[in-house]
């Protein structure tokens, strides 16, 4: 691509991903003047640095699917959607971690950074319209959560989590690029759309493109950590600083969704057929593995961490049903997931101190007790991830069973119920360790009035987008075309 | 006849509004806690009133409605509206509750606040459930109320609580999300959730059966119909008091008329194709569980299976009107059945709920549930002794109480069904009898039985007002049931038209 070929137009069109790179860029320089004590001022750059980049998109959004850049990046309303909920829920870890990672002494500049950086790769992935800048976004995306989980030099497990983390994420972006390799063989082009083209002019049996779709099926299969590639989730989650596993499990899932959706949905919707079924047995056996593993989990993170694996299996249940109702299931899932999922690891955020984690089930002995109000938020989250009205995570669960009753596949909707039933219960037993058990310690919940706020704002969310669901399941379908 | 205030709504709104008050009150002040629970549920009481005066007994039509647009992606209302079958069952949901907190004054004393929150959220979404006309209004309702359920169950109740409370939202779930495949597949069928829309669907037998089996499952748990009844005594027996009645008196109502209102009319040809089914297990209940209630040890317990027993005579009633149609092709015969399941969720609603707070009063002093434990109680406690005995008679169908009423009725409609049935049906009552009156005889009457017996103090002022207030509801029932006939007629005979036109 010749440089001078690049016109205002795509400039523009890019702008949010230009203004945030530059503002990345800005703040890692300004940082080397900062010391430790005026720190906040690299968090609030941040935030303001989110702040602007929403008011770029929403001043540069589009009303319908534009490619520019040569036909590499596609900006779309799907995409505005995913990246303005990205910065949402960046914004929100952000806010979460900033006094964890204070009192434990690593509040850094990078983490800001970092975490800027892996929303840009998450911006450039949800605007990727060809293989090479899909893949830019999964690799900038990838590199910058690798040194956030390792972001806690002094700590062993985290390094471990870190050093697995990425050796597996490593093949699995080889095996996502092999498939996309063969995908190019075949089809001859990089372009999602003339991809597209080619995969219908071959017909569905072509055997090299099921050969690539099966190394793409696996790549993005471990991106969203479905079973079989699920191993490194709970490792990660556990040893990361639950503020980067805050982070990890909040805009990377829009990520992976937008990886999916942008791959399987807009690229090789001509294997529907293939995809499908390969995604039925990642789905199911996603949701069996991960709701009857978390049953046996002691520690609330690698208990969440299972959790994620079987909401996982239902996100993609979304999307293969293949049908506009289904992606848009699929997207109204994700985000509520972001939402609850932000404020399961809030929680353990908020009951956590200085030398001390929260992250064993035990600790939420008694919270009841101990503050009625933020035991009743947790109660709000545990019953939506486990899929009970009137919060947001049944509609969620809803949706999804909708959309793949529409194409008749009856079995996997009762798989589906009935495997959320399992999972109601450790989500139960939290609730149980709240209110029904008497507390080990007494002391008052710390944590800075800004993080209760927050996390109080998470909770009724959680609660009035499910009396109201009407709006967002309204946006979610007007985004998918 | 349109209300110029959105009565329902406030039905609804108001006691969880009160609740929600309640919880952000806290606990410190449990005096204001009572009382501020105990206007809200008297002034929910009051409004059931209202709508039980201006209801228009001459119609099968839906009153009091009001419909919202709720989600536009689903096209799901906020669609309330009541006929004769819900609003006699919010009356009584209304009824009760009052008499629960009054019941719970002084003897919690564990985050009462949040004891009498927990009631008042679960009142406003059983009556929401009753009064829902959108399947997926409905379904929201119906899952919503085991949360505070769960709660009650698990934080004021026995020593196996949590066990007791895990197995009881876990049975329902399980139940209820088999109805939310068959509502959705509905919606893909007809484009809408609105119950009346489905009530005049077409489908095939293959379709409807399917519907019904997923339907079956969520309102067998929660009837509880033998096989899937193995929840409610452990739940009752671990509950508190408050619990128990709620979950007896209410509760259990909600399986019945989740038949009425969406089993029957919605899969009429399957529920035809399979009344065998319905009727046997419902008479394997009033048998079988009648045997079992005999043998039990704890009171609550065998409450609690008698309960099994009676709702047995609901489902009963109810699918015998198959059986009279095609013998007889009479409308009016066939909704005696119904008529009776009706009488009977609203007497057992009425008489469970006085045993289980009779057997509260005396836990509440004695701290045991065992029969062993107790014996002549009438010697120190006549007037809970009295109190005890009239309830035992109306559990047993003595004439003169509202007991009698509705196992009469469903009697009598199974003699016209099939003479077996019947006469399985009626054996019970001899068992009922049995069971009851052994229990009275066992722990009010004969020699004072121990030192702690001895020592009883009989009821208080509060305790009578209670129980009082109960029996004048049973003997009133029992004596003159015509007006909760009159306000079901026209719904009842409307129902059983639905049921016998084939929607092939």
């Amino acid at each position: 691509m010749n440089p001078a070929s690049i016109t205002s137009f795509d400039l523009l069109l890019a702008a949010p991903e230009i203004f945030l790179l530059t503002a990345a860029c800005v703040i890692l320089l300004a940082d080397l003047f900062i010391d430790d004590a005026r720190r906040q001022v690299t968090f609030v750059l941040s935030l303001i640095a989110l702040a602007g980049t929403a008011w770029v998109t929403a001043r540069t959004g589009v009303d319908a699917r534009t490619v520019g850049w040569h036909g590499t990046y596609v900006a779309d309303p799907v995409g505005s959607l995913l990246k303005v909920v990205a910065y949402g829920a960046v914004a929100v870890a952000f806010l979460y971690s900033y006094g964890y990672l204070q009192k434990r002494g690593i509040l850094k500049g990078e983490f800001f950074v970092l975490g800027l950086f892996a929303l840009l790769g998450i911006m450039v992935l949800i605007s990727a319209n060809s293989l090479v800048t899909l893949y830019l976004g999964v690799e900038l995306l990838a590199l910058s959560l690798y040194a956030m989980v390792a972001f806690n030099r002094e700590s062993g497990t985290a390094a471990e989590a870190a050093i697995k983390y990425f050796v597996l994420g490593s093949i699995a972006s080889g095996c996502l690029l092999y498939g996309m390799s063969i995908v190019y063989g075949v089809t001859g082009t990089l372009e999602l759309g003339k991809v597209s083209e080619a995969v219908l002019a071959l017909g569905p049996n072509q055997i090299g493109l099921l050969f690539g779709l099966a190394f793409i099926i696996v790549g993005v299969s471990f991106k969203f950590g479905a079973v079989p590639f699920h191993m490194w989730v709970p490792d990660v989650y556990h040893g990361a600083p639950t503020a980067v596993t805050l982070f990890l499990s909040s805009a990377p899932k829009l990520a992976s969704f937008a990886l999916a959706y942008r791959l399987l949905a807009e690229g090789l919707a001509g294997l529907a057929d293939g995809w499908q079924d390969m995604l039925i047995v990642v789905s199911v056996l996603s949701m069996a593995i991960g709701n009857v593993v978390a049953i046996a989990q002691t520690n609330l993170k690698r208990m969440l961490a299972y959790s994620t694996i079987s909401h996982v299996g239902f996100i993609l249940l979304g999307i293969l049903a293949g049908t506009s109702q289904g992606y848009e299931s699929a997207l109204y899932y994700t985000i509520a997931y972001v939402i609850m999922s932000v404020g399961g690891f809030g929680m353990i955020i908020l009951l956590s101190r200085a030398g001390f984690e929260a992250d064993s089930l035990e600790d939420f002995k008694g919270l009841n007790a101990r503050s009625p109000w933020f035991a009743a938020v947790m109660l709000m989250l545990m019953f939506s991830m486990a899929g009970v009205p009137p919060f947001i995570g049944f509609w969620a669960k809803l949706a999804v069973i909708q959309a793949v009753l529409g194409v008749s596949l009856l079995w996997l909707a009762v798989a589906a119920v009935v495997f959320s039933v399992i999972g109601a219960y450790y989500y139960l037993r939290v609730v149980k360790l709240m209110y029904f058990d008497e507390p080990v310690e007494r002391r008052a919940l710390e944590g800075s009035g800004a993080l209760r706020f927050v996390l109080s704002v998470n909770g009724l969310a959680v609660l009035v987008l499910g009396m109201f669901p009407g709006l967002l399941l309204a946006v979610c379908a007007a985004v998918i075309p | 006849m349109q209300a110029d205030w959105p009565i329902l709504s406030v039905l609804v709104w108001l006691p969880i509004a009160v609740g929600v008050l309640l919880l952000l009150a806290g606990d410190r002040n449990s005096a204001t806690a009572r009382w501020l629970s105990l206007a809200g549920s008297v002034a929910t009481f009051v409004v059931t009133l209202v709508l039980w005066r201006d209801f228009d007994t001459t119609t099968s039509a839906m009153q009091f409605v009001e419909r919202e647009p709720w989600i536009g992606a689903f096209n799901a209302w906020y669609y309330l509206g009541v006929d004769g079958i819900s609003m006699p069952l919010i009356v009584l949901t209304a009824f009760i509750t009052p008499l629960v907190v009054i019941a719970g004054w002084t003897l919690i004393e564990k985050r009462p606040a949040q004891y009498f929150a927990a009631f008042l959220i679960l009142e406003g979404l059983m009556i929401g459930v009753f009064a829902a006309l959108d399947a997926m209004l409905f379904y929201v309702l119906w899952e919503a109320m085991l949360i505070p359920m769960f709660v009650i169950i698990g934080v004021w109740g026995g020593p196996r609580r949590v066990y007791a409370t895990v197995k009881f939202f876990l049975y329902t779930f399980l139940g209820s999300v088999l109805m939310l495949v068959a509502l959705i597949y509905l919606y893909l069928q007809g484009g809408s959730y609105s119950i009346a829309d489905l009530q005049a669907m077409p489908l095939s037998l293959t379709e409807q059966t399917l519907i019904f089996v997923a339907f079956l499952l969520a309102f067998a748990v929660k009837v509880p119909m033998w096989p899937v009844h193995t929840w409610l005594p452990d739940a009752h027996v671990e509950a508190p008091t408050g619990g128990s009645v709620i979950l007896a008196a209410i509760m259990l109502k909600m399986g019945g008329y989740g038949f009425l209102r969406f089993s029957l009319p919605i899969a009429p040809d399957a529920s035809r194709e399979l009344d065998w089914l319905i009727i046997g297990l419902s008479l394997i209940a009033v048998v079988y569980i009648g045997f079992v209630a005999l043998v039990q040890q704890d009171m609550k317990k065998l409450i609690a299976y008698s309960s099994i027993a009676h709702m047995g005579f609901v489902t009963l009633g109810a699918f015998a009107a198959f059986e009279i149609f095609r013998r007889t092709g009479e409308i009016r015969g066939a909704a005696m059945g119904l008529d009776g399941a009706m009488v009977q969720m609203v007497s057992h609603g009425l008489v469970s709920g006085a045993l289980f707070l009779c057997i509260g009063v005396l836990y509440d002093r004695m701290h045991s549930r065992q029969i062993a434990d107790y014996g002549g109680v009438i010697n120190t406690m006549p007037v809970f002794g009295a109190f005890m005995v009239l309830f035992a008679m109306a559990n047993a169908g003595l004439p003169g109480t509202s007991g009698f009423v509705g196992e009469f009725l469903v009697i009598l409609a199974s003699f016209r069904a099939n003479f077996w049935y019947a006469f399985l049906a009626a054996v019970t009552l001899i068992l009922g009898a049995a069971y009851t009156l052994w229990l009275v005889k066992r722990v009010i009457f004969g020699p004072v039985g121990n030192d702690r017996v001895a020592q009883l103090q009989d009821l208080n002022g509060r305790e009578v007002f209670v129980l009082g207030v109960l029996a004048v509801a049973v003997l009133l029932l029992g004596v003159w049931p015509a007006p909760l006939l009159d306000v079901m007629r026209p719904t009842v005979e409307h129902l059983v038209q639905q049921m016998m036109v084939t929607k092939l």
